[in-house]
């Protein structure tokens, strides 16, 4: 009896000897995706104790830096790597980095104008043209022409945009770029841009609270943040006509219309698609294609293939948008190259 | 010590040479740590200069004097100019000194000179206080107090009495360099009075009680023989005050609009250095757009030096006649 036990305690103690010996999976870079990347790092940890991915949302631009420099194990951005940043990588690391996809996640406009609690319609133009400074009384035709029965003040329009370089002001001003050519030549896209007018706020809680504080005000911000904090947002016009606004199904459904290359560079910004919701884009992991601690590799392996799998069943709850089918089943083959 | 301490020995006894030496050799040892004290802070310096000269070699290839004195900021066309941020960091400070030394110097010589001791503790508890509430909060209190009671009381009024002026012209939208200003004036007051009072309080009485001998009231006292007495003390204060007035990065990137234009109108939004680099320094991609923001440190740097400067020039030019008077 005393020996059983004796044995068992042994048993236990050697179980946990085993198990105790963490590894431990360093990653870095966007903020936008951290609710989510936390969730699922934890839960990952939950399941499979011994595994611990420590994740910093240091924004995008430190992720590349850091899995360049190789002082992390993988990196995150809200925008793809550049070719030159690719090129760096390759020099610096010698193996070529690969994109991820992990959940969608969209811009919407945000506005305070007085008297108006529609939700607006906004066309590419209009919103072009307000960020551009051109159209800058709320009851100018194009604003008012979708917005049939809204009375709209003919007051200024201030413009609130991001102040901070990030993921957000990259979508929005990609998005800008794509549909108006004057924007595409005069400011471009970019996680911090030459903002024509406007005051800049940090953060979305800075865009949201000087939109807040300001009448006759419209800013951007991130869909999981307006609805976190109940705000109202306008729809966008997409290419084929509708004004949709932003669900996760509308988000999800930008990534259905456009052709996915094999190294998932691609903004699904103004998708084609009937029911996609225009101002939506993917955030991404930052994996390198070689990595040469054994056991790394592994973890990193096996969470991917978890992401793609149970992961993604977990976006809802947070409201980020999750991956198509079509592109779930592509980067589970483009898993393959890691090694 | 062991020799002066034992009663019983002779009186011609001496230290020993040896323990004399000791002695000298402590002096050394504090000597040399002292010095290893004193050239840390040389080298921090220097590090720091060295960095931010090394690591900006880029675009003061490419734009030299330009950035300084261009004020186009395109991370896109990678064209970057900082005579915006330079001009918010300056206007910003100035006006924050011009706004809080009046208050806190005033405050200082009450709570040093005129007021009684039981309140004048109590006060300095509180403004200690206030000196170690940390930048952020500052504003929070800016953006969800002050700003809304800028607009809707203190600017209408400005523009009703001194709207004729370029600096008070154009809309207001709450956020805005004359916001920032006023957040800053109100982090930089307790620097003001609580150094101010302590070197008011380290006046001798006898400066006082020689004025008041001689027939001085006791605001002639304070303000023609304390005060001046006191001032390189407060002027200190005032340098002190300065320095975190150009440096401070959180509460003013909160209440001053972030846009990077040079407007005469001080209701415009600014915007300034340590603001921008805080602001785009996390995604800031590419070796020249982060080189552009390290040279921005660097400019801060020499500016700080420069309104320093000024600053010191102001006192010598104005030091001699306060002391006569």
């Amino acid at each position: 009896m005393m020996r059983r036990m004796l044995c068992a305690t042994l048993g236990v103690a050697l179980m946990t000897g085993v198990a105790s010996a963490q590894i431990n999976v360093t990653g870095a870079g966007a903020t936008f995706p951290n609710p989510m990347y936390s969730k699922w790092f934890n839960e990952y940890h939950k399941q499979f104790p011994n595994i611990q991915i420590n994740y910093q949302p240091i924004g995008s631009g430190g992720g590349i830096k850091q899995v360049t420099e190789a002082t992390v194990d993988f990196g995150a951005s809200d925008g793809p790597m550049t070719d030159d940043q690719i090129k760096e990588f390759k020099v610096k690391r010698g193996t070529n980095i690969l994109h991820f996809p992990t959940v969608l996640g969209a811009d919407v406009p945000t506005y305070n104008i007085p008297g108006v609690t529609a939700e607006l319609n906004f066309t590419p133009e209009a919103l072009a043209g307000i960020f551009l400074g051109k159209i800058t009384k709320w009851n100018d035709a194009a604003i008012a022409g979708p917005n049939p029965g809204v009375k709209l003040p003919a007051s200024d329009i201030v413009v609130v945009h991001r102040s901070d370089g990030s993921g957000t002001t990259y979508v929005w001003t990609d998005y800008l770029s794509k549909v108006s050519p004057e924007w595409n030549a005069k400011v471009g896209k970019g996680t911090s841009v030459n903002w024509p007018v406007g005051l800049g706020g940090k953060g979305n809680e800075g865009v949201a609270g000087q939109v807040k504080l300001t009448q006759n005000s419209i800013g951007y911000v991130e869909l999981i943040y307006a609805k976190q904090n109940k705000m109202s947002y306008g729809k966008v016009k997409n290419r084929s006509g509708a004004f949709i606004k932003a669900e996760l199904a509308s988000v999800s459904a930008a990534a259905d219309g456009v052709t996915i290359p094999d190294d998932f560079r691609v903004s699904i910004t103004d998708s084609p698609a009937k029911t996609a919701y225009p101002v939506s884009s993917f955030t991404w992991l930052l994996i390198p294609e070689e990595i040469k601690d054994k056991q790394k590799l592994k973890v990193i392996q096996d969470f991917l293939k978890w992401m793609l799998g149970p992961g993604q069943k977990m976006t809802e709850t947070l409201d980020f948008a999750p991956l198509p089918a079509p592109v779930v089943a592509k980067e589970t083959k483009a898993l393959a190259k890691v090694h | 010590m062991a020799s002066v301490s034992t009663p019983l020995a002779p009186l011609e006894a001496q230290p020993s040479p040896s323990f004399i030496k000791r002695l000298h050799a402590g002096d050394a040892v504090a000597h040399t740590i002292t010095l290893i004290a004193a050239s840390s802070i040389f080298l921090v310096t220097l590090l720091l200069v060295y960095y931010l000269w090394s690591e900006s070699v880029l675009p003061r290839q490419k734009f030299g004097w330009n950035f300084i004195f261009t004020s186009v900021w395109d991370p896109v066309a990678g064209q970057f100019g900082a005579l915006p941020f330079v001009f918010g960091t300056a206007v910003t400070a100035i006006l924050a000194l011009i706004i809080s030394v009046p208050i806190g110097l005033g405050a200082a010589i009450f709570l040093a000179e005129l007021a009684p001791r039981r309140i004048s503790s109590y006060m300095t508890f509180l403004i200690e206080l206030l000196a170690a509430v940390p930048s952020v909060i500052y504003g929070l209190l800016g953006i969800t107090l002050l700003v809304p009671v800028l607009q809707s009381h203190v600017v209408p009024a400005l523009k009703a009495t001194l709207g004729f002026l370029p600096i008070f012209s154009g809309p207001f939208y709450g956020v805005s360099i004359f916001s920032a200003s006023v957040v800053l004036a109100i982090m930089i007051v307790p620097f003001i009075v609580s150094v101010s009072r302590e070197v008011l309080l380290a006046v001798p009485t006898e400066q006082r009680e020689a004025s008041l001998a001689l027939g001085s009231t006791r605001w002639e006292t304070t303000w023609k023989v304390v005060v001046p007495y006191a001032s390189r003390g407060i002027y200190g204060s005032i340098f002190l005050a300065l320095a975190r007035a150009l440096g401070e990065t959180m509460a003013v990137t909160m209440v001053i609009g972030n846009t990077p234009r040079i407007q005469t109108s001080l209701l415009a939004p600014g915007y300034t250095i340590a603001a921008v680099i805080a602001s785009e320094f996390t995604e800031a991609t590419g070796d020249l757009y982060l080189q552009a923001l390290i040279e921005l440190g660097l400019v801060l740097f020499a500016l700080t030096i420069l309104i320093n400067g000024i600053a010191q020039l102001l006192i010598l030019a104005t030091g001699p006649r306060l002391a006569r008077s």
